[in-house]
């Protein structure tokens, strides 16, 4: 029963040959697995958001899935937002307007807006709010968050435009 | 840089399981013949199924991962009706998938269940199968009278809705019987449509839920259906308000009428936060809400 299967998780395509038990979840093979301590578990029953990850383009609770569920897709976390020391708008808009205190929540949050920014750049702010009611954060009451990810997605509009 | 692999032994909480990824039909329910009386189950969008085994509520020995059998992912219309693949999504009703009111209907309802990123993964069969009380999906399916196509290896048989909700997460389904689909029907042109659940934080599973459609011919209701979903143990038709809106002209009295009929003929299950009074007055409330938010 505890025979390991070799997949390849192709994270922020890098590919991660590994081999893990079926009953392995996904965040767990990522940050165990592949090393990439980007992504945060939190409650591992699909209730905190703190582990969504984007996997071939959708925003999923990688807690909600077994590893071997992913062999040979694409993920994305936190780790693939930046650009070189360039931090990706959503990750310095959440510092300009103090989207995040302890930190926990955040690999979290700026995968669930990542991907719904880049699903609809003109997102409504009440699809927004409905988008951002998924995950849980402790510090910040949401407010900042909110601000945020309007930001982000101004200014990634804006850039889009220009 | 990677950072370094933790030697200790890793957490896991899901009990052991073997694994199938049949990517046929014909191989899941192969599968499935085999292993179902050893505690094999399904495994569709896992949102509801990881959970419970994280929690080792449920510890199947085998599971069948059926995420890879195309001929499932498919909405088709056909002889009048929707027809929707085991191993469709729920964000797949974002838009509506067929024209007319129960795409609207389904779109409508699609964004109460549960959030974002369950959507992208969770099913509308899988939701089914599961048989929640407070599944969105099952009071639409109690409400419209859907079918359900099962499917083993000893053949395939249509249940319906009627007969298939049989308690708290409990279906006629067998332990061999793969959910290939669920069938509704399409609602007439002209078809008003629905829906309001109440819960105390978005997302969170509904406390009470009423789906409504109904048509009016010269300035009175002519058809009417009233579902009622997370309030009794199983989804179901409430006769009783159907009733007290046949013959009507839509509007508050009739509505009114059938909220309150429809509170009264509940059975309402009771738990920590809500005593049999409160969730009946929150049907009653759901009931109304619904059909004026058809009204419109």
């Amino acid at each position: 029963m505890t025979d390991k299967t070799d997949i390849i998780l192709i994270i922020n395509g890098r590919a991660h040959a590994i081999s893990v038990e079926p009953r392995k979840t996904l965040v767990d093979a990522i940050r165990d697995d592949c090393g990439q301590t980007g992504t945060h578990i939190g409650c591992e029953h699909g209730i905190c958001g703190t582990c969504t990850i984007i996997l071939d383009g959708d925003a999923v609770r990688s807690c909600l899935m077994f590893a071997v569920q992913a062999d040979g897709r694409h993920i994305r976390t936190v780790e693939g937002l930046a650009d070189g020391e360039t931090l990706h708008p959503l990750q310095q808009a959440f510092i300009t307007h103090h989207g995040l205190q302890c930190g926990f929540c955040t690999p979290g949050f700026l995968m669930l807006a990542v991907n719904a920014l880049e699903h609809n750049p003109n997102i409504g702010d009440d699809e927004l709010l409905d988008v951002l009611a998924s995950n849980l954060c402790r510090c910040t009451g949401y407010q900042n968050i909110i601000k945020a990810v309007r930001a982000a997605r101004d200014e990634m509009r804006g850039a889009k435009a220009t | 840089m990677a950072r370094p692999v933790p030697e200790s032994p890793e957490p896991m909480k899901p009990a052991a399981f073997r694994y199938y990824t049949p990517k046929t039909l014909a191989e899941a329910v192969a599968v499935l013949a085999d292993v179902a009386s050893d505690d094999g189950r399904i495994l569709a969008g896992g949102q509801s199924l990881v959970p419970i085994m994280a929690f080792r509520l449920a510890k199947p020995t085998h599971l069948v991962d059926i995420n890879g059998i195309s001929e499932l992912a498919r909405v088709t219309v056909a002889d009048g009706k929707l027809k929707i693949g085991a191993c469709v999504r729920h964000a797949a009703f974002y838009q509506p998938v067929c024209d007319g009111p129960l795409g609207k209907l389904l779109a409508t309802v699609v964004r109460s269940i549960a959030h974002h990123p369950i959507r992208t993964r969770g099913t509308f069969c899988g939701s089914v199968a599961h048989a929640d009380p407070a599944s969105e999906w099952c009071a639409l399916v109690a409400m419209l009278d859907g079918e359900m196509v099962a499917q083993s290896k000893r053949g395939q048989r249509v249940i319906a809705a009627k007969d298939y909700f049989a308690g708290i997460m409990t279906t006629a389904l067998d332990e061999d019987e793969l959910l290939t689909e669920v069938r509704l029907p399409l609602l007439p042109a002209d078809a008003r449509v629905g829906f309001q659940e109440f819960s105390r934080r978005a997302g969170d599973f509904a406390l009470g839920m009423a789906v409504v459609t109904y048509q009016v011919v010269g300035g009175k209701i002519a058809t009417a259906r009233v579902g009622i979903g997370g309030a009794e143990p199983s989804p179901r038709r409430i006769a009783e308000a159907e009733a007290a809106l046949i013959g009507k002209p839509p509007g508050a009295t009739a509505f009114d009428a059938a909220a309150v009929a429809a509170a009264a003929a509940i059975a309402p299950l009771e738990d920590f936060h809500t005593s049999a009074d409160y969730r009946r007055d929150l049907v009653r409330a759901m009931t109304r809400r619904a059909l004026d938010s058809a009204a419109v």
